[in-house]
């Protein structure tokens, strides 16, 4: 009796400091969603906490009549090709580091793990040397490009780990078959893997989508404008508007919001998997 | 693929030999984008610390000068000092409160379930996104003070250099700590219930358990949680280049923010090299130490990625 009552006795403390931080996260969001939905004119004689009393959608108006398709548009194609190469290619070499049972498949694990510490601050300069050179500059394949290998490392270790629990005899049954390594790797691995692919890709893609530095320093038109970007340059162009600055804030997160709405367990699991545990 | 076709054939047929694995080309693509974005950067940063280059023209050799250069420089070497500062701060803030929430999360009750749904919004947004928001939120004339009418929230806060640096690492924590609340969620989850019983049975209050079984049996979440902030710190960019750009004066230049503006906008690209080998000597580090206490064979069962 006295163990259920200590079981079940409610955590106060507990539930007053979750309560607590949630005012703390919910507070900023909130105000960017009632901020881009007031009049540009009451946003300086209104309480800015306050429901808008004149709610209008003037602010996504003027927001995407300054190109913020464009910029949306360039965003979906560098997530989109950055994810899938990604994907593919680590997909491939995740195989062969559990399958090719010599040094090279270990060294390239190695490799992978020493890869996931390697900050994109401290490369920044060189890979913007070597973007110049190849006369990518402020093109849009000069942020794939970086973006993939900066995803590899990650993306490699944890369709390795996931990989390793595909039983032996599934793949020793399919080359008695005569089945080619390219042909298990789209029979067996592909369609076994799926669950971590999503996983890892819905991660990467939040990664890609976000990324700010590459950006900044390997594009600089606005037709190569990503959303990051075009959120900080539209602080700078509207400076007094801020409900337009907060309706972009809003747009540019709408898909990652869909994204969890949809597929929020491997969101969830896609953070962790590297270092949980 | 004829090759590997006839080398699986030969294998099938004489069972007593090696299975062939996959032949090494199938992980090239791989490998030849991450070696040239990233490996050879990695080197190439070394190299490009003993060059004066603009970032356009041509590069000559320099020596040690941009070494003794960045060393001798005042703002550089208060960037080092503002990042140490920044990295014991984000972690004295980040890992009390994510230790803790992360922990309460661990429960199964639904309203829990409902509150962790919740705390990971923050992690959907970009750091340019947080920023602009923060920026506008802070503004001392139309900003929350006002919303409260509380003369204490009214401050000047980024353009405060007493506070400005503050500032940053309650926004980093806004950010960061919902990621680091997960992974103590995930490990207090881990912990086996049947420790609890035991002590209940003891007679082991809430607080005694929480310390005697919890914080132990969480060591390695520790250890983990705390380096990815530490790495985390050392690398702050976006946040603080949006919401601050450094200032004000130079008040939250940190290392990598110093780099940026070294090479970028100063056209130094030799000793912000210099200053990139530093954070990636000591980003280095600190996740090789990881990788050492933690035990790297860990690694080997992970099926996290389900």
């Amino acid at each position: 009796m006295a163990r259920k009552s200590a079981e079940t006795r409610p955590n106060i403390l507990g539930a007053i400091g979750g309560w607590l931080w949630l005012a703390v996260i919910i507070l900023p969001i909130y105000y960017i969603f009632i901020t881009s939905l007031r009049p540009r004119e009451d946003y300086y004689s209104e309480n800015p906490l306050s429901w808008p009393s004149n709610a209008t959608l003037d602010a996504y108006v003027r927001v995407l009549e300054n190109d913020f398709v464009r910029f949306f548009l360039n965003s979906v194609v560098v997530t989109a090709c950055a994810v899938a190469v990604t994907l593919a290619v680590s997909l491939m070499a995740a195989y062969v580091v559990v399958r090719n049972r010599n040094r090279f498949g270990r060294n390239l694990f190695r490799v992978a793990l020493l890869g996931i510490a390697i900050p994109i601050q401290a490369a920044i300069i060189p890979v913007y040397y070597l973007i110049v050179q190849m006369g990518l500059y402020d093109t849009l394949l000069a942020l794939i490009l970086p973006s993939i290998a900066f995803a590899i490392p990650l993306t490699l270790l944890i369709l390795t780990n996931f990989l390793r629990e595909i039983p032996e005899a599934l793949f020793e049954s399919m080359r008695m078959d005569g089945a080619t390594e390219w042909k298990i790797l789209r029979r067996l691995v592909v369609p076994l893997s799926r669950p971590a692919l999503a996983t890892v890709g819905v991660y990467q893609a939040l990664q890609v989508w976000n990324g700010f530095l590459f950006p900044l320093v390997l594009t600089q038109s606005a037709e190569t404008r990503v959303i990051p970007l075009s959120l900080w340059s539209f602080q700078g162009q509207f400076g007094v508007d801020v409900p337009a600055v907060l309706a972009a804030v809003v747009l540019s997160v709408l898909p990652m919001l869909a994204a969890y709405i949809l597929a929020r367990r491997q969101l969830v699991s896609g953070l962790t998997a590297g270092f949980g545990k | 693929m004829t090759i590997a076709a006839k080398t699986a054939s030969r294998g099938a047929r004489n069972r007593s030999a090696r299975p062939a694995g996959p032949s090494p080309w199938m992980a090239a693509p791989a490998l030849i984008i991450f070696g040239v974005f990233a490996i050879v950067p990695l080197f190439g940063v070394v190299a490009l610390s003993f060059v004066d280059w603009d970032g356009l023209g041509s590069l000559s050799w320099a020596g040690f000068d941009n070494w003794t250069e960045a060393a001798s420089d005042p703002v550089s070497r208060n960037a080092l000092w503002l990042t140490i500062k920044l990295t014991v701060l984000c972690v004295l803030f980040q890992a009390p409160v994510s230790l803790l929430l992360g922990v309460f999360l661990a429960g199964r009750q639904r309203y829990r379930a409902l509150l962790a749904t919740l705390f990971f919004l923050p992690l959907l947004f970009s750091s340019a996104a947080v920023a602009i928001t923060f920026t506008a939120l802070l503004d001392p004339n139309f900003g929350v003070g006002t919303a409260l009418d509380a003369d204490w929230l009214s401050q000047n806060w980024l353009g405060d250099p007493e506070l400005a640096l503050y500032v940053v690492v309650f926004v980093i924590g806004w950010s960061f700590i919902p990621f680091h609340t997960l992974i103590y969620q995930a490990g207090t989850r881990q912990i086996p219930r049947e420790l609890y019983e035991a002590a209940r049975m003891d007679g082991a209050g809430p607080a005694s358990q929480f310390f005697r079984i919890t914080l132990p049996m969480l060591k390695y979440t520790i250890v983990t949680s705390t380096t990815l902030m530490t790495v985390g710190s050392l690398t702050y960019f976006d946040l603080i280049f949006v919401l601050t750009g450094g200032g004000p004066g130079n008040a939250t230049r940190v290392l990598p923010l110093d780099m940026y503006l070294t090479g970028f906008r100063s056209y130094d690209m030799g000793k912000a090299s210099v200053l990139a080998v530093v954070l990636v000597a000591v980003g280095l580090a600190v996740s090789l130490g990881l990788n050492r206490i933690t035990g790297a064979s860990r690694m080997d069962s992970q099926s996290e990625g389900s």
